[in-house]
């Protein structure tokens, strides 16, 4: 039920923050242009609160109702990650959504939002699966 | 510049930072949505699939009460169909393969002094800046 309000409010506060309007995000990414600060005070306000908090939750030493935190075990800063930020980079420039505010545009039953989502989906599948093929000693 | 409502964009912030304490407090998870919506599919476990579809489903939901108490909020598309499309499969790869989006490394690795996070969100966040650069501004 948490994990449900959780998302609820994760939702909310995408559309309340603007960020499900690819034209918000896409006038803040354009630094030469008319731009648009809005995405900056959305990301301010989540770690306005993150930043305090998480260190305080890890302090606990275990969630509340589960066994231990799931934290990334790969910290490793590689070319993997900046390839997968390159690659992630220029997909959210094109289309101004990134996972979380495609998902909340779903609600508005757009066709071309619903497709957006199965391409991010199907994009996720084929790295998993180049990822077994060429680096099967990760697994 | 732009017109910006400061206090609606932090409010609504602070409510995604407040849905990613609240997973991170009860459930020890990170609130990362590329990897959530990930393990949808990939994970083999029943449980895990259904915490994460119960989490997507929240997102949906909270947009869908926002237009509910709101109205529809605007939203604009900024690509045509097939780079739409494109940028769709760019998204998905890049954030698998980077493990991680604006949510998991921006918003909560951040929090979590992760250098990695550190390292992916710049990086993102400054191609993503060139591309619209180059879409908006170089004729072609």
């Amino acid at each position: 039920m948490s994990i449900f309000i959780a998302g609820v409010l994760f939702g909310f506060g995408l559309s309340l923050g603007k960020m499900t309007d690819p034209t918000r995000v896409v006038a803040f990414l354009d630094v030469t242009g008319r731009w648009d600060a809005t995405l900056l005070f959305v990301m301010g306000g989540a770690l306005g609160v993150t930043l305090p908090l998480f260190p305080l939750v890890t302090r606990l030493g275990q969630p509340f109702i589960a066994d231990r935190f799931y934290f990334p075990s790969n910290i490793r800063v590689d070319g993997r990650v900046v390839a997968g930020a390159i690659i992630f980079g220029v997909g959210w420039g094109v289309a101004g959504f990134c996972p979380g505010p495609a998902l909340a545009s779903l609600s508005t039953g757009s066709p071309a939002v619903i497709m957006f989502v199965v391409m991010m989906v199907v994009g996720q599948w084929l790295a998993g699966v180049l990822d077994r093929l060429f680096f099967p000693s990760n697994r | 510049m732009a017109d910006v409502n400061i206090t609606a964009a932090l409010i609504g912030g602070a409510m995604i930072g407040f849905a990613s304490v609240i997973l991170l407090a009860f459930h020890g998870r990170i609130a990362g949505v590329s990897g959530i919506l990930d393990g949808i599919f990939s994970h083999r476990s029943k449980r895990e699939k259904l915490w994460r579809f119960t989490f997507v489903l929240g997102i949906v939901v909270g947009a869908h009460l926002y237009t509910f108490l709101r109205g529809t909020p605007p939203m604009q598309l900024q690509a045509e169909r097939i780079p739409l499309l494109l940028a769709g499969l760019l998204v998905g790869f890049g954030t698998k393969l980077g493990s991680g989006c604006t949510s998991g490394h921006g918003v909560c690795g951040l929090a979590r002094r992760s250098k990695r996070s550190l390292v992916e969100t710049l990086t993102f966040m400054i191609v993503a800046m060139i591309t619209v650069y180059l879409r908006r501004h170089i004729s072609y």
